[in-house]
Parts: structure tokens; sequence; C-alpha cells
């Protein structure tokens, strides 16, 4: 079955799988097998994974053939009689020690591979990974620098009424960017349910657990773009929180950290002075769509229970509420998906959202909320 | 002492049956009343039976919108709410309400019959067993229809996603899982008092039906372990309703003691579904190749190593939440020795094969199905053993490959081919070989077009889980949902075939329905009287023991 003909098949009557022509693997993957990667360790788990896949297909061939053969000579149709033994101990004791040294040869290996994954010593950048429902958080211990990385594919594609891009479903807004020639240590951990970080190329996989910090690490050798998903159950959006990672060589990195620096000092400058109306809902809606609508839905009517409606009801409609509109965007809701978004949005993204909130979608209180008021709330805390 | 109460139970249970054999046709009520109060095994078996086949088709139909979803990407006729909420689903019932009690059923049909006892030696319990999983999976469902929807968390349930962000359905589900679990307890305790108590005289337990014994065992593992998994769910109750923090690192819990809780139960589990499937293989495996199975003995060690070792392994599902060094390497070790004994089976029923006369009925069909494709699933099982590569395959479609195929072409394979194999015992007519054929010829290229790909799709990349995904995945999804509708369907030629023979269409069956069978169950008329082995028939260790030499 090559991609082509499925290809070719589909682009008579569905348009959708055209699109599998040109669309890029997400890793260095064939399509059909684990990608060999672009760490040493992800080459050494490739290198383990083909030799106990060969080593078992070789037990296949041994195992069916003697079952195959045995299925056709003795045929009753055949004429075949049944012999009468039903018992060899030298036999039962060859295929059961003959196994055991199969799985010491798989062994050896193994544990020699696994010994060097474990090994987060050393690391010259530390990244601390936390989940959340349903996006990742970045930040870069060493140097100040924090954000959030949201899924980039608009709902249009996903809903159907847009063509599928190449990278559909595993693009987001700002990836994680680390440089070649060094160990990267990740810390993962979780803000609500457990999320597990999978990049296939860098083979890393590690649970993000609330509660827990757990490490891994990995060192690239060659700029590129290596992407992956979240690859443990964690609600309605687990299919919608992929990882980019985008290497590049030291010089590009210092010059992406400057960068990530400059962005924050305007950020902080903004929320100084005065925000019109426009401003705020302009802003307000571009950070509603990444960071809200996933749960609040685009049109505000939420999927109550589990996320509550904001248009037309609740607190974003309550005068009296504006004071708790602010702490739960700021701080969460315990024993929700609603996450804290004061540790990591800036209090001009915060601001506009809740003017947002309490304006679209016929809300129209005509309350505005500025950046100022939110930057004095985290600084009287 | 023991052995006194032994004695009374059989004293009532037979004075019962004789007193009933009298009354036949005037007492006792009639119409549905008859099959709710009825304490009788065959009809008890016959209930669980029709129950897990009804619990098939349900668990088949989510299953079957979820590969309608997933035919494409992108999101076309559900949202990943009610995706989530399938899965879970399909997996809770395909577990507790389709597999295990089918094998519940199998068992109380031919446990009984196997070691010549005139019934279950605790009947009304086995009543009671039966009576509380429609009311389990009555609740179950209904979640589906409460505010909030009903389970979305995935059948392995991962606190804090179960506790803290569930539905408000789940008090509901917890309440489920107890009743399924009382059940499934009562109904090992019920076993395990007919095995050792009522095997005819003269009958040791090396003398006993490969069936029996891997049940045995089976229902050692259920009394282990489901007590554990009362534990777990009562445990997220509290954290639910009653502010505990077991599970809630916020509250100083632990979310991964909920993990380890739950695999301490679940891996054992894996087994306690796939062991009364290699009995069942190695019934039908000499039958029709019309030689005494190979290495009895050693069949039932392995089947006791691998028991014990389940209780040893139950990490291997928790590679990736960061387990010591030490903690995986034993886990590693531990999870690969498994092959040994897995492996022993394996070669004893080639080995009985070998040299036989062999002959391809429906139910031999089946059993050698199920040794090809639970080999591949158990290779595969190798595989996922090795951290450093299990690292990459874990939560992947591989995972999901792997364990439909020591599931689905292994254990309900094997229950396809016990219920073709007794089928004429328990109605008095052969199931359709034609029908049969198509069956299983249509299961085979279904299932194996359906989950080989996953394969595929794992390695590449695929998470589990996921309603939409990338579009590298297209094509072996379009694959694995064709092949979905394809298994699906072929399993109404089996409603077909059932309705025919209990109907007594077909070719009627002789008390010994297979030439080369073996077993007391073959020595009672076909179809069964409701009352067999009123008094204990005569066995001869030296004659019919299949551990004779």
């Amino acid at each position: 079955m090559s991609r082509l003909t499925w290809a070719a098949l589909g682009a008579a009557s569905q348009p959708f799988l055209a699109a599998t022509v040109q669309a890029s693997s997400i890793n260095t993957s064939s399509g059909w097998n684990m990608p060999a990667g672009v760490t040493e360790i992800s080459r050494e788990v490739f290198g383990l994974h083909m030799t106990i896949f060969w080593i078992c297909v070789a037990i296949a061939v041994v195992v069916f053939g003697v079952m195959f053969y045995s299925l056709i000579a003795y045929r009753k149709s055949k004429g075949a009689s049944a012999a009468h033994f039903h018992e060899n101990t030298a036999v039962e004791i060859l295929w059961t020690a003959v196994p055991m040294v199969i799985l010491v040869l798989m062994a050896v290996p193994a544990t020699a591979t696994l010994k060097k994954m474990y090994d987060t010593s050393q690391a010259d950048i530390d990244i601390l990974v936390t989940g959340y429902q349903w996006r990742w958080g970045y930040e870069y211990l060493e140097n100040d620098v924090e954000f959030f990385s949201n899924l980039a594919t608009p709902r249009e594609q996903i809903h159907g009424s847009q063509a599928k891009g190449d990278n559909y479903l595993v693009e987001v807004d700002e990836a994680m960017v680390v440089p070649t020639g060094q160990k990267i240590r990740l810390l993962l951990t979780a803000n609500d349910v457990i999320h597990s970080w999978w990049v296939p190329d860098l083979a890393v996989k590690k649970d993000a657990i609330p509660g827990f910090v757990n490490e891994t690490w990995f060192e690239v050798d060659e700029p590129g773009v290596y992407r992956g998903q979240c690859a443990e159950l964690c609600g309605s959006g687990h299919a919608m929180m992929p990882i980019e990672v985008r290497a590049v060589t030291p010089e590009d990195y210092a010059v992406w950290l400057d960068s990530k620096r400059d962005a924050a000092a305007a950020e902080a400058a903004g929320a100084g002075r005065e925000w019109s109306m426009d401003e705020l809902m302009e802003r307000g809606e571009a950070t509603y769509t990444t960071y809200c609508a996933a749960c609040h839905q685009p049109d505000g009517k939420g999927v109550p229970p589990a996320f509550p409606a904001l248009a037309g009801e609740g607190i974003s409609v309550d005068p009296d509420a504006l004071e708790d509109h602010k702490k739960i965007v700021l701080h969460g809701k315990s024993g929700t998906a609603m996450a804290a978004f004061g540790e990591n949005l800036s209090p001009s993204e915060i601001a506009a959202v809740i003017t947002y909130e309490r304006n679209a979608w016929g809300n129209d209180s005509g309350e505005r909320v500025q950046p100022a008021e939110i930057q004095s709330m985290l600084e009287s805390e | 002492m023991a052995s006194d109460t032994s004695q009374a139970t059989v004293q009532v249970s037979t004075s019962a049956v004789a007193q009933g054999d009298g009354a036949h046709d005037s007492h006792g009520p009639t119409g549905i009343l008859r099959w709710v109060v009825t304490t009788n095994h065959k009809e008890i078996g016959s209930l669980y039976l029709l129950f897990s086949l009804a619990m098939l088709f349900v668990g088949g139909s989510m299953a079957l919108v979820i590969r309608t979803e997933l035919f494409q990407p992108g999101l076309q006729f559900i949202q990943p709410e009610f995706f989530n909420q399938m899965t879970t689903m399909h997996g809770l019932i395909m577990v507790f309400g389709a597999i295990m009690p089918a094998f519940v059923g199998l068992a109380n049909w031919m446990i009984p019959m196997q070691i010549g006892a005139p019934d279950m030696a605790l009947p009304r319990l086995n009543n009671f067993s039966f009576w509380l999983l429609p009311v389990a999976f009555g609740i179950l469902l209904s979640t589906l229809f409460m505010e909030g929807g009903g389970p979305n968390f995935g059948w392995t349930f991962y606190a804090p996603l179960s506790t803290t962000y569930a539905p408000p359905s789940t008090s509901f589900f917890i309440m489920s899982i107890h009743l399924a679990g009382i059940s499934s307890i009562l109904g090992a305790i019920n076993i395990i008092a007919t095995i050792f108590n009522l095997r005819t005289p003269g009958m040791r337990l090396m003398d006993m039906s490969l069936f029996v014994w891997t049940w045995l065992i089976t229902a050692f593992l259920l009394i282990a372990v489901m007590p554990v998994l009362a534990g777990v769910v009562t445990m997220m109750l509290m954290d639910i309703n009653f502010g505990t923090s077991f599970f809630n690192a916020a509250g100083g819990g632990d979310p991964v003691l909920f993990q380890h809780l739950f695999w301490f139960f679940g891996h054992p589990e894996v087994y306690i579904m796939i062991l009364p499937a290699f009995g069942i293989v190695s019934l039908i495996v000499p039958t029709f190749a019309r030689k005494r199975l190979f290495g009895y003995a050693s069949m039932v060690y392995a089947t006791a190593a691998i028991a014990l070792l389940s209780f040893l392994v139950w990490a291997h599902h928790m590679f990736t939440v960061g387990i010591p060094l030490v903690g995986e390497l034993f886990f590693m070790y531990s999870t690969m020795l498994i092959a040994v004994p897995t492996g022993v089976k394996i070669f004893n029923w080639i080995a009985t094969l070998f040299r036989g006369s062999i002959s391809f009925e429906v139910p031999m069909l089946f059993a050698l199905g199920f040794i090809v494709m639970f080999t591949i699933g158990g290779l595969s099982g190798v595989m996922l053993a090795i951290v450093p590569a299990d690292f990459q395959y874990h939560d992947t479609y591989f995972v999901v490959a792997h364990f439909h195929y020591v599931l689905v072409p292994g254990a309900l394979f094997a229950i396809m081919a016990a219920a073709y194999y007794w089928m004429p015992k328990w109605t008095g007519y052969y199931a359709s070989e034609t029908l049969g054929k198509w069956h299983f010829w249509l299961s085979v290229i279904g299932v194996n077009l359906t989950f080989f790909p996953m394969h595929f799709s794992g390695l590449a990349g695929m998470p589990r889980r996921i309603p939409d995904y990338a579009l590298q995945f297209a094509d072996f999804n379009m694959l694995s949902s064709i092949g979905g509708f394809l298994f699906g369907f072929s399993q109404l030629i089996f409603v077909w075939v059932l309705i025919k023979a209990i109907r007594g269409s077909g070719e009627k069956a002789h008390a010994h329905a297979w030439e080369g069978a073996d077993g007391l169950e073959w020595t009672v008329p076909s179809p069964a009287p409701l009352h067999t082995f009123d008094t204990p028939p005569p066995f001869d260790p030296l004659t019919e023991s299949p551990s004779r030499h």
C-alpha cells in the first residue's frame, strides 16, 4: 500500500486525501516505522528496536514454520494417523532454556541504553516543562524566559471548512528553542492532570505529573524542527497540545534569548499606559482564541458543566463579579481545568481578555480593565 | 473441618437437584421468572454467555463510533468529549462486560460437567453473581445520559483526571465497578469451591482438564486482585465526595499511587482474560489433532508460573512515570521472564499438532487462529518490555495493536472456539460449518486489517486516545476503520449460527460430538439435560486422566 496509490484513490472523491501527498512527516519516521531520530540516544533506541524486532521475526518464522508444516503435513484428509508421544523432557528443557538465553541477550544492550537515558547530570540548560489542559508551558530556568506553547492549527482546519496544512495538529505558536550540541535537561511537572511530553525524534517521552518533578534529557546534533505531542490522555483537548522543538545553532539561540527578553520588556512597558476599548478588544480576542476558546468555546457558550459559559450568563455579565473575574483569571480555580494565567500571561493580555469577555457576544457591559489594574493586583500580593 | 463442610455442601446441592428433578413439570416459575430465580449452572451459564454476547455488540458499536470518527483526519462526526466517553466505555464494557462474563459463563456450563459434579457448589450465590452484572452495566450505560456525560478518562481511569477533573457521573461509574467486582469475586469463590469439593471420586487435581486448571488459577487471581480494584475505586470515591486527597497532589496526595494500585490489579487482570483461553485451546487442539496434549504437566506449571509472575510486573505499564532506574530494570527483567512460560505453552500446542491427524472444523480454525495471532501479540509484548524502546511505544497505537492482538484474536477467538466446540453439547446441534467458516475467515481478515496497521501508525508516532490526528497517519487509520467495520459486522454471522443451533436446524449431535474429544462432558447426552451427574460418574485416572502415561 503506497501513499501515492491511496492518494490517487482518494483524489477523485475526497479532497482531504490529496493533502497527504504533500504532507511532510512530523518526524524522521519513514511513515511506518519508528524514527531513528536526531540524537545519539534516539539512534541507539532505534537500533535496539530493530534488533529486537528482527529477533521476534526470526522466532515467528521458526514457530509458524513448524506449525504450518505440521498443519499441512499431518492432515487427516491426507491420511495422516496420529503418533502417541505426549512428553519429552529433553525437548521441554531445551525450549525453556533457549528463550532464557535470547532474553538475556536482549536485556544486556537494553540495560546499557537505559542507564544512559537516566543520566541527567551535567546539563548545560535546564527547562521546566509544565503541562496544562491543553498547552505546554516552558520556563528557561537560567535565563528568565518563560512562555506558553499553544496549538497553532486553526479551528477551521479541524472542522473541515479549510484545507488542512502540512503540519496539521503538530504546529505551535511558540516552539521550544534549544541550541545544538548542548545537553538540555527537562524538568517536567503538570498543573492539573497528568500529561506526557513526547518527541519521537528525540526518543524522549516522560510523564508530566502534578506534584512531581520528573527529569529527562536530550542533546540534538543538527538544527531542525522536531515535532511531537502529548502522549497521556488529559481530557478533551488531548489531541490538541502538540510539541515543537526548534534546534538552532548556539549563536542563533543567543539571538533568540535576547529577542524573548526584549519582547518581555516591551510587554511590561505596555502595562503602564492607558489602553482604549478597541485596543483591549483586539488584544483580548487574540488572547481568548489562543488560551480560552478550547474550553469556553469561540462563542463563549462553554461546555457545561465542565466548562461554564461566559456569554450571556455567569461571572462575565455580573457587574458585582468583576473582582472575582480578575482573581479567577489570575489565580485559576482549583479542582477545575481553569489554570492560573497570572503566572504566564502578561498584565496586558489578562486585562484585555477580561475586557473582551465582558463585552463580546452581546455581553456589552462597557467595562474596561486596564493592564495597570492587573499589574497592581499582582504587585500587592 | 473444612472437608466436613464441603461434604455438607454436596449433600445439600444433590438433594436440591433431586427435588428439582421430581418436581420438574409441575412446580417452579416459568417464563422470565424462571431465568431470574434459576440456580442451575447450565441456565446461569447461558445467561452469562448471552449477556456477554449482548455486551460484545454494545462495546463493539462504540468501537465503530470511534473508527468512524478516525476514518479521516479532522472532526467530522463526534466531538472530543464524546469520543473520550466512547473509548472509555468501549474498554470497560469489553473487559468487564464481554470477555470476563463469557469465561464465567463457559466455566458455569463446563466445569461441573468436566469434573463430574451435579452443579456449582454454591448455586444461589451463582444466581446472585450473575444478576449483579446487568445492574452494574445498566448503571454504567446510564451515565452516558447524565449531565456532563459518562466516564471520559480511559478504561484505566488515571487520577486526577478521573477524580478532581472527572464528570459528575463518576460516582455511578465507581458503583458499577464495585458491583462487577463483587460479581467476579463471588463467581471465583464458587468456582474454587466447586473444583475443590465436587470432583468425582478418583479425580485428582492433576487429572483435571486444562480448562478446569486454568480457571482454578484464574479464580485465585480474581480473588487476589479484585479487592485491590475495589480499594482503588473507593479511594477515588472518597477523593471525589468526602474531601480526601489520596490522589490529589494539591492536598498532599500522590497521582502515581493510583497507577501502582490500578496496575497491581490491572496486570493480573490481563491474565484473568487469557488463562481460561489457554485452557480452551489446550482442549480443542488435541481434539482435532486426534493426539493427546503434549506436556500436560508443564502446561499446568506454566499457567501457575504466569499467574505468579503477573504480580511482579505491574509497573511495566508505567515505564514513563519516572520510576527510579533500579525499578525500571526490575520490571523490565520480570516482564521479559513471562515470555518463558508463555513460550512453553505455544511450543506445547505446536508439539501437539506435530505428527497428529489434523482436521479443520470451525472450533479448530478459531483455536489455530488464536495460536498464530496470540503469538504475534506476545512477540510485540516482548518488544514492549524493552524499556528504552518502550519509551517510544508507550501510549501509542503500537500498544493498542499489541493488546488488541492478545484480547481479540486472543481471548475473543478462544471464546468463539469454545462456543463452536461446545455448541453441540449445549443445543444438541452442530453449528453450521459453512456459516462458521465464513465467520472465521471474515473475522481473521477483519481483525488483521483493523489491528495490523496500528503497529505502523503507532511506530510512526500516533498517540492512542486521540479523536483527531496528523495527516501522515491518515492511510493507516482508514485501513483500520475499514477492517473494524468488516470485523464488527462479521460477528452478526455468529448470532445467526447460534440462533440456528438453538432452533435445532442443522446436523444433530451425538453425546460424543467430536471423535477426538476427551472428557466427562462428552459422556452425557447432547443436548445436555438440565441435570447431569446426579450421581458422580466413574472415573479411572489410569485410562482417563489427561496426565496418564
